[in-house]
């Protein structure tokens, strides 16, 4: 161990001035890509206060141009193509809102339910999640469709969020979860005299509140930004959401360039605001239960 | 009696062998709705000729005999080598700036990581009009002006294949190196900090620590992000509609996904867009199975 000791230090005191050349070197290389990461945002920012043919006129470009640049394509948001910017941004709010919090609660029961008891058919319900991760939704879009018509609920909050009420990752992450969850308080609120609901609602939800903040994060994410799914499901233009909204402003022949930058700045900005107030729970949110065999 | 019944159907419900039934049954019933019945559905659609809802006419293999024309080669390609080049980029990129992360000398890495992550939070529709604007064919764009520098004419970005390739993935790469590098860094955390030293005793330097230990220590999370950029490749649809919508130059973004959404919702070929749908998941589950292969994924655990 003292010999060990020894050599860690002499390993220390070997090469300072080369460690000092490493750690510029790393810092420049990680400033560099933040800056790669962060300068559409202020581009886009920029872009927004132009007048839209600009836009169209130059592209995005370096010029900072305080003449032309006002508050006016912001104002359009609230009047232009009356008002139906806010009809996108109500719609991708309430649909975020529903789908986070029915997907959420029912993989939360699911997850529970596969963790916590062990029944006939667990494994196989298991294996079903798993395979499903796998499956992307785009295959299923046509007979999906089909099911939303027949159904009578294209075009609605209920058509948007039905391949999503169950998602099963948001299972597989609850499950891996709540297999920490000590098995004791089970039999303890049995004897309570709590049922079997009791238990999950009273005793083991406020357990499982860390994972509700991952997975609640990640689904008001996916659900906000989501776009193949709502594109198909949506038709009339007061039903879109702001993705599908926004995209649709970018018409050839269209003249709604003034909304499309100061469309997209507001779309992003709320969840910019969330995630400047919690960034540990959205980064950590992503790898709870992602890397766990 | 009433109140007999109903005490009788709550014991029932409430019996911990009915309760976790009960647990799962959301997933049951969506399992069943949202994916067997689609699946099954896909499945025969794809052996159909279909001109409504209820006038279809079976035609067997004919849908899969029609894939086989340049069209649907072109949309392969594109999306085999979008997946590839994604991968070539979003594994050693992201392992290499999370290494720099996890350097207990860097200093502001809490910034870094969260400035890194930043544009996870935008959709595809808001980071394509970013790209789409930047990658614009005036000499002013921002690209242009960029390539300006090092001395090269403006181009056409989005109108030519190769180019147009690179902006999607430069678009693919900004939205999720900080997704990846978040996955890596939870990955090197998890290697223990004595396999490092015993190393550093035994005279391994930072190249030799790299390649033994880091890597070999990440296999796991390596796997994890090529499946997902597999499927996430393959599956591709938003970033080329964000650049494009559905009317591509040329073809040059036009994906699987774009294919089987343009026949079956712009043109109606629903049969054949089925099939191309079918095809898609069995080249995903093929390329992944191979790719787990090679990884080792399936061989035992030992040695």
């Amino acid at each position: 161990m003292a010999y060990q000791m020894e050599s860690l230090i002499r390993i220390e005191q070997k090469k300072p001035r080369k460690k000092a050349w490493t750690k510029w070197a790393i810092f420049l290389t990680l400033l560099i890509f933040s800056v790669f990461a962060l300068i559409p945002f202020y581009f886009m920012l920029v872009a927004s206060f132009k007048p839209g043919s600009e836009l169209i006129r130059y592209g995005i470009n370096l010029k900072v141009q305080p003449d032309i640049m006002s508050w006016k394509n912001y104002g359009l948001l609230f009047t232009g193509k009356e008002g139906i910017y806010l009809h996108w941004y109500k719609n991708s709010v309430l649909i975020t809102l529903l789908q986070t919090s029915v997907a959420v609660f029912l993989s939360a029961l699911v997850g529970y339910g596969l963790a916590i008891y062990r029944f006939p058919g667990r494994n196989i319900l298991f294996i079903a999640v798993l395979v499903v991760m796998m499956v992307p939704i785009e295959i299923m879009m046509l007979p999906l469709y089909e099911l939303t018509v027949r159904l009578r609920i294209i075009d609605t909050y209920a058509g948007v969020i039905l391949p999503f009420v169950v998602p099963p990752f948001a299972v597989f992450f609850f499950r891996q979860f709540a297999l920490g969850l000590p098995r004791d308080l089970l039999d303890a609120g049995r004897i309570d005299g709590c049922s079997e609901y009791g238990i999950f609602f009273k005793i083991m939800m406020p357990l499982m509140k860390p994972a509700f903040g991952a997975i609640i994060i990640l689904q008001a994410m996916f659900s906000w930004n989501n776009l193949v799914w709502p594109l198909i499901a949506l038709r009339s233009n007061e039903h879109m959401t702001l993705p599908i909204g926004l995209s649709s402003l970018i018409a050839p022949y269209g003249n709604n360039y003034d909304l499309l930058m100061s469309g997209a700045v507001l779309s992003v900005l709320p969840i910019v605001i969330l995630f400047i107030l919690n960034q540990k729970a959205f980064i950590s949110g992503l790898t709870v239960g992602a890397v766990k065999e | 009696m009433n109140k007999k019944k109903k005490a009788s159907l709550l014991s029932f419900f409430n019996s911990p062998k009915t309760a976790p039934y009960v647990f799962v049954a959301p997933f049951i019933l969506f399992f069943l709705v949202c994916y067997v019945y689609p699946f099954i559905k896909t499945i025969i659609m794809s052996t159909q000729q279909i001109f409504g809802f209820n006038d279809v006419e079976y035609i067997g293999f004919n849908n899969y005999r029609r894939l086989l024309n340049p069209h649907f080669f072109n949309a392969l390609k594109t999306t085999s080598s979008y997946t590839f080049w994604t991968i070539m980029v979003l594994i050693p990129l992201p392992i290499i700036l999370a290494v720099f992360l996890n350097n207990p000398a860097t200093k502001g890495k809490n910034f870094f990581k969260s400035a890194l992550f930043m544009p996870a939070l935008t959709s595809v529709i808001v980071a394509g009009i970013f790209f789409r604007y930047s990658f614009g064919e005036q000499p002013t764009t921002l690209v242009n002006t960029l390539v300006g520098f090092f001395g090269m004419k403006p181009r056409v970005w989005l109108q030519e294949r190769g180019p147009a390739m690179l902006a999607l993935v430069v678009l693919c790469t900004w939205r999720w190196l900080g997704v990846n590098i978040i996955y890596f860094l939870s990955g090197l955390q998890a290697i223990p900090q004595e396999i490092y030293e015993a190393a550093a005793i035994d005279g391994a330097n930072a190249w030799n620590r790299f390649f033994r230990i880091t890597l070999p220590s990440l296999k796991p999370v390596i796997i994890y992000v090529v499946t997902i950029s597999i499927h996430g490749g393959y599956s591709m649809f938003a970033e080329s509609f964000a650049f494009w919508q559905t009317h591509t130059p040329g073809d040059i973004g036009m994906t699987i996904v774009s294919y089987l959404y343009q026949m079956g919702f712009n043109d109606f070929n629903m049969g054949f867009a089925a099939a191309i749908g079918i095809t898609l998941l069995f080249i995903v589950m093929l390329i992944n199975l191979i790719q787990l292969a090679f990884m080792g994924f399936f061989k035992k655990e030992g040695n």
